[in-house]
């Protein structure tokens, strides 16, 4: 399958959020204003791809020679949230400005389950290491596209005169389902197993 | 007491309605109410377990490493549950797939080790990951059934509606999962705001 098609797939048709629903989380907590649904899609895309990268490594040459596939959750699981850390002091001693607008999002990052979803599903997939970036790096931008657009919306939401009941969450939802019947048109482009 | 820490997880606490965590498994597995179910009872099984060992080693844990710790005791569990299950219920497994080992980061998991199993003793702590994981194995079983009746005509693969039922196909896709969730949400809304008029 050429990277192309893997990539438009990973963006479109198997959107993360709205179609395999992982990082729901993330989805509705920061996407009240735009420029924090900003952030959190740069930061998203940081800590994916570097985690998949890393998270592939580790299976093909710790895990997989070693008979150790069993403790791969464990083992994921620890990478993510060091990870995580050793981004967020790395990213503060070279770039003070990235910092500064990254900064808050990438803790919460560690529990978005978008970041352990890829990195299992690359595994899952047996992929390729070029496939395996392209294919984080494309769900990761699905991610920060779902994320967008629907915190572009939600912000016209505020505005708007929803029924006392309906105000917040459950709004919320029924919009993020209408986002994801609008996505479902995708689903014709392109196939993948 | 203990009674009433159950029955606090049940509604007050219950992580779907109340809480709105662990959102991923939520919508993503509830298909059915079978599988619904399945999730639950996994995602409990996994917080009674981990609610149980936090608060038996809440006094050894430094402060500063408390979440690394609390993380790597609930994703031994999972790695328990995740055997098991592929053991003993393959069907299900498959089915549910990706979002076995994705109960590790289930923030609901993570959130009861921290505001409840870290501060309480043993049976407490047992008593509140049986109530908020039944709760949310209601919640999941709420869901699901909701979505098979109406995108299937079925329940537990009983079909109860009758044949001039068209089924809605889109309510067991994504979209319907948001969808129904919206609607619940509002009607605990609706339910919670009652129950203060009568106060």
């Amino acid at each position: 399958m050429s990277f192309l098609f893997l990539f438009i797939s990973a963006v479109l048709v198997n959107n993360f959020v709205l179609n395999r629903f992982l990082g729901i989380c993330p989805f509705f907590g920061v996407s009240k204003k735009l420029d924090t649904a900003l952030g959190m899609t740069f930061a998203v895309i940081f800590v994916m791809t570097i985690a998949s990268i890393i998270t592939w490594l580790i299976q093909y040459t710790i895990l997989e020679p070693f008979d150790l596939a069993y403790l791969q959750t464990i083992v994921y699981i620890l990478v993510i949230a060091s990870l995580v850390q050793l981004v967020e002091m790395i990213i503060e001693k070279v770039s003070p400005v990235l910092y500064n607008n990254l900064g808050i999002f990438l803790p919460l990052i560690t529990t978005n389950c978008a970041i352990l979803g890829v990195a299992l599903l690359n595994i899952q997939y047996n992929f390729s290491f070029f496939e395996m970036f392209v294919f984080s790096f494309g769900s990761a931008v699905g991610f920060g596209l779902a994320l967008v657009l629907f915190s572009s919306i939600r912000e016209k939401i505020e505005l708007a005169d929803v029924p006392y009941y309906f105000k917040g969450l459950p709004i919320a939802f029924i919009t993020a389902g209408i986002l994801a019947l609008a996505f479902m048109g995708f689903t014709g482009l392109i196939k993948i197993g | 007491m203990k009674y009433r820490i159950f029955v606090k997880g049940l509604w007050e606490n219950n992580a779907v309605f109340k809480q709105v965590l662990g959102m991923c498994p939520v919508l993503a597995v509830t298909t059915s109410a079978i599988n619904g179910i399945a999730m639950g009872v996994a995602s409990t099984v996994v917080l009674v377990c981990s609610n149980m060992v936090v608060s038996l080693i809440k006094n050894i844990i430094p402060s500063k490493v408390r979440i690394p710790t609390y993380i790597v005791v609930i994703a031994a569990f999972v790695t328990i549950i995740d055997l098991l299950m592929n053991a003993y219920f393959h069907d299900i497994h498959k089915v549910l797939g990706l979002f076995v080992p994705l109960i590790v980061v289930n923030c609901m998991i993570l959130g009861r080790a921290e505001s409840f199993a870290s501060k309480n003793n043993l049976s407490n702590s047992i008593m509140d990951g049986l109530g908020v994981g039944i709760g949310f194995t209601m919640a999941l079983f709420l869901l699901g059934s909701i979505r098979e009746i109406l995108g299937n005509g079925s329940i537990f693969n009983f079909y109860i509606l009758s044949e001039n039922f068209e089924p809605a196909v889109i309510m067991i896709l994504p979209p319907g999962a948001f969808i129904t969730l919206g609607f619940l949400l509002f009607l605990v809304n609706y339910i919670d705001d009652i129950g203060k008029h009568k106060e």
